[in-house]
């Protein structure tokens, strides 16, 4: 309601619909059912039309984009249940060397592979992560941060799993439209699910765990193992990621555990605005091109890159989306005062 | 005083750095029981509500629930064996509807154990609860949000959240600090209705009128020590609750 002049100011209406509850969708005209429709339809309409119209060097762009979008959807999944992780390169790395090791010793096709990797990678991070899940905020964010670093320091070492040369030959995709159209599925499939899966019973405990979690166990609910569940989803997702990129490059090495892969999901997050899925799903759509197509400037590119993070936090701390949303919402116009 | 023991305290310790919170409490407690419990602030009633519930680990003493030990369980399998409680200061979910907050325990899988097969939606049993508790289905109460809702219904909310659970022991602390006379003329006759329908209830209250009431027997704790237990009539003329609690209104006669 800024002032504009002393005669006006601007006034905030929401778009009318008919009737819009939770469960309840009373349609009353073609207007209303695109209103309601192209938010949704949009996105997915424009991400199946990419891959063909993407190849090359875009066209990985994409896939690198449907990734770190994945897993910036796994960060926002285990902060939906108030575990705050910097350590999505843990998930990552897990799928990763969980489907390079079982594609190099045992030369099984990424058909096979995948899936083990998938589960694998979701059981493993449970199973790490859950001693640690009693620890509440930073705590829980220390240790995530500490466990990639500790697998890239012990494969380089040890020189167990292709050490420091990591795996190569493995592997590939049968050929590069299986790659993009299976990367764009399946972030399409993991931000629907999650979107209907939070705001379903299931969602609303886990959201009540990052409350109160004092309140939900006084109803009588394991949050710790809710928590548990919670990470091996997310674990999955990313395992996901992981697995994906070792069949797509036909190579994993310990990079997969580096710190790129946790904190840029977390921007990605921070940018499209946390707490919806489509948020940090907008935020890596957007920030992945965009840091390649810096790429140009060099040394100068994370300067810059590091300054629109910085100012897209301070100018729009509700993240780009909620502010799409809203203005959808709502339209805005002058009134005159008196 | 018949019927089988649902509670048995024995002996309950717990100290916090230097302060003794909570020392050598027993205490038995009926099924169909209705205990209050009193003391002056401080005295440790939370504390004993926190060691029974799980929420605070005793140092010494065990607590028996149906012939079962259940000392140092976790909150949440406390919960699920039956031990409801309310919280002094509400922990409710203040961004989802009213209705919405009963969501989480009855996904609880106590009651899905208990409902069966006879299980209806969520929504519908969550409204009907509210209903009970005095928010009128047909109006807009159960849906708002539970931040927008004034303070003596978040107490309500809280109380049908610990009723949603079906619980067999009903732990109240201090369900009515806060709220308005009228609201506690309308909850106190709720409370009462579990009570008569069999439910075992241990309340917490400085609203002594109401308390005495209600009760079968009262408990007074102070300095984390019991110092009486028994009928309110009893406890009211026992000299060491004089000096205690009442001193000051002693005296003045």
């Amino acid at each position: 309601m800024a002032e504009v002049g002393a005669r006006y100011r601007k006034k905030r209406l929401d778009r009318g619909i008919k009737a819009r509850a939770d469960t309840l969708f009373a349609i009353a005209s073609y207007k209303e059912i695109l209103y309601l429709l192209l938010p949704r339809a949009l996105p997915v309409i424009a991400l199946l039309i990419l891959p063909i119209m993407l190849t090359g060097y875009w066209g990985k762009v994409l896939i690198y984009a449907c990734m770190f979008g994945l897993l910036a959807l796994s960060w926002d999944f285990l902060a939906s249940c108030g575990l705050f992780s910097l350590g999505q390169a843990l998930f990552f790395g897990l799928g990763a060397y969980v489907a390079g090791t079982l594609s190099y010793y045992l030369h099984w096709t990424p058909i096979l592979t995948m899936p083990v990797a998938i589960l694998g990678g979701g059981f493993l991070s449970a199973l790490l992560l859950s001693p640690v899940l009693r620890l509440r905020g930073v705590y829980f964010a220390m240790v995530t941060l500490m466990l990639p670093l500790l697998f890239m320091k012990m494969i380089e070492t040890t020189g167990l799993l292709g050490g420091t040369h990591g795996l190569s030959a493995l592997a590939p995709f049968p050929n590069d439209w299986v790659a993009r159209y299976l990367a764009v599925g399946a972030f399409i499939i993991v931000l629907f699910i999650f979107r209907r899966v939070i705001s379903e019973d299931y969602g609303l405990v886990l959201k009540a765990i990052r409350d109160d979690d004092r309140a939900v166990m006084s109803a009588a609910i394991n949050i710790y193992w809710r928590k548990t569940q919670a990470l091996f989803i997310a674990g999955a997702v990313g395992a996901f990621a992981g697995a994906f990129m070792t069949h797509h490059y036909q190579f994993v090495g310990m990079t997969v555990f580096a710190l790129d892969y946790s904190i840029l999901p977390l921007a990605a997050s921070a940018l499209g605005g946390p707490g919806t899925f489509a948020g940090p799903a907008l935020g890596s759509m957007i920030l992945v091109p965009l840091s390649e197509a810096l790429r140009a400037l060099g040394g100068l590119r994370i300067a810059l890159y590091c300054f629109i993070l910085i100012v897209s936090v301070i100018a729009l701390p509700e993240g780009v989306f909620h502010y799409i949303e809203r203005k959808y919402h709502q339209f805005e116009r002058l009134v005159r005062v008196g | 005083m018949e019927g089988e023991t649902l509670l048995k305290v024995e002996h309950l310790g717990k100290h916090f750095g230097g302060v003794q919170a909570v020392f050598d409490v027993s205490f038995v407690l009926r099924k169909g029981e209705f205990l209050g419990m009193i003391g002056p602030n401080g005295s440790g009633k939370t504390t004993l509500v926190n060691l029974i519930t799980g929420f605070v680990r005793p140092d010494s003493g065990k607590v028996i629930y149906r012939g079962e030990e259940i000392t140092g369980k976790r909150p949440y399998t406390i919960a699920g064996l039956g031990i409801a409680r309310t919280f002094q200061m509400v922990r409710l979910f203040y961004n989802l509807p009213a209705y919405k907050n009963l969501i989480i325990p009855l996904s609880s899988s106590r009651v899905k154990k208990l409902r069966g097969g006879e299980y209806g939606e969520r929504d519908d049993v969550a409204v009907d609860l509210l209903d009970d508790m005095g928010f009128e289905r047909d109006s807009f109460v159960p849906y708002k949000l539970a931040g927008s809702l004034p303070h003596g219904y978040l107490k309500r909310l809280d109380l049908a959240r610990a009723m949603a659970l079906r619980p067999d022991l009903l732990i109240l602390d201090e369900l009515f600090s806060g709220m308005a006379m009228s609201e506690v003329a309308s909850t106190l006759p709720l409370i009462e209705k579990f009570h008569e329908e069999g439910l075992t209830i241990i309340m917490i209250e400085h609203r002594l009128r109401e308390l005495f009431r209600v009760v079968d027997r009262v408990f007074v704790l102070n300095y984390g020590e019991k110092i009486a237990d028994g009928s309110p009539q009893d406890v009211m003329n026992s000299e060491p609750v004089k000096k205690a609690y009442l001193g000051i209104e002693v005296e003045i006669k």
